[in-house]
């Protein structure tokens, strides 16, 4: 028994962890995601399930996603998808629907946001009964592998901005890497109206906004090696319009 | 109240009191040298929160970890993850 328990640490705790990992052009990336993760819980212990919601993606994610489904069970692995690209943010809602447990964690399935963090999400969370955990970038340990000097001085310049701007309590704003009870995320999507990008910035906000409770865990944010970024160009221009919108109403 | 809100309450309470002493608005009879450090006292804050958030923003960058171990553990793991994937059936 004894040595069972050592094996499976967590195995006997309550709680249940939703994974939403939407996808847009993933067939490459899902596989790997999706083992790392069974990987990781495996080992920790704790209970979860991986809810994949793709939107109709043309390279046939979705075939991939059911073949995954096969050799991992139907129990562990669960496919809601959706017709046609609708957007993130409604991917979430979607997601939360069909969520079973009472912890989501949120992340992007093109591996720039590893597994291996998130027990470590969960340890921090248990630690201070957070409402809501925040993988950042930008603080200890963190940080980000692939990017040059011009991008690291946007995202460090457009990082002040936000913090001096909106004092929010939080280090990493845009950063989509989190773990969330599962009420308190279903009330902060009921709330958030932003669109794509500047989406993760209201959710962190809004929940300062709330009074929840926020703990932080560093990441290492390795740039996605397959497949296409899906947001592009105006990414300056939609930030700073969605900075002056949080920054007026909130 | 929203961050606008506060930031124009913030700076209305700081150009009050700088309207105060500068221009001596409630005839305290201040001695000449306070108006003459509070007239350009604005500029100076300005230009040191700009200097402030420059050097904040370049020593950032310059810390910003390059995570190379991540990055290779990751590929190692790639590799490891098609392996077993193949093995368990997975068409790619
Ligand atoms: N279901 C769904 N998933 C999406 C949609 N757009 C993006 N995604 C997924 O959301 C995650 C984040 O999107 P990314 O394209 O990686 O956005 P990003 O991280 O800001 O940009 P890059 O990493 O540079 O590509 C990925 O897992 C995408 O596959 C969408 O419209 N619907
Ligand atoms: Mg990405």
């Amino acid at each position: 028994m004894a040595s069972r328990k050592t094996l499976h640490p967590n195995r006997d705790s309550e709680d249940k962890y939703s994974i939403l990992l939407p996808t847009y052009n993933e067939r490459e990336n899902l596989p790997l995601i999706v083992w790392l993760l069974v990987k990781y819980f495996g080992e920790s212990g704790y209970n979860y399930e991986v809810i994949i919601i793709d939107d109709g993606s043309p390279d046939g994610t979705l075939e991939v996603a059911e073949q995954l489904q096969k050799i991992y069970g139907e129990d562990k692995i669960l496919l809601r998808p959706r017709a046609k690209k609708l957007g993130l943010g409604t991917a979430y809602i979607h997601g939360i629907k069909h969520a079973t447990g009472n912890f989501v964690i949120i992340m992007d399935a093109d591996l720039s946001h590893h597994p291996k963090f998130i027990p470590e999400f969960i340890e921090k969370q248990k630690e201070g009964d957070y409402d809501l955990v925040s993988g950042t970038r930008y603080k200890g340990n963190g940080g980000v592998y692939g990017w040059d000097l011009r991008r690291k001085l946007i995202s460090r310049g457009a990082n002040f901005l936000t913090q001096v701007l909106l004092r929010p309590g939080a280090s990493d704003l845009t950063g989509s890497f989190r773990l969330y009870k599962k009420e308190v995320l279903e009330s902060l999507v009921e709330r958030c109206v932003s669109k794509g990008y500047v989406f993760q910035m209201e959710m962190i906000v809004r929940a300062r906004q709330l009074n929840y409770t926020i703990g932080e865990v560093p990441i290492s944010f390795v740039d996605r090696v397959y497949g296409e970024s899906k947001l592009g160009g105006n990414e300056i221009v939609s930030f700073v319009k969605g900075l002056i919108t949080l920054f007026a109403t909130t | 109240m929203t961050k606008l809100v506060e930031w124009l309450f913030g700076v209305s309470v700081v150009v009050a009191a700088w309207a105060l002493v500068s221009f001596d608005l409630l005839d305290l009879s201040l001695p000449q040298t306070y108006r003459e450090v509070a007239w350009p006292m604005p500029l100076y804050l300005l230009v040191s929160f700009g200097c402030y958030s420059l050097a904040t923003v370049g020593y950032r960058v310059a810390t910003f970890n390059d995570c190379d171990e991540a990055a290779k553990e990751l590929q190692g793991q790639i590799k490891e993850a098609k392996e077993d994937l193949r093995k368990k059936g997975l068409k790619m």
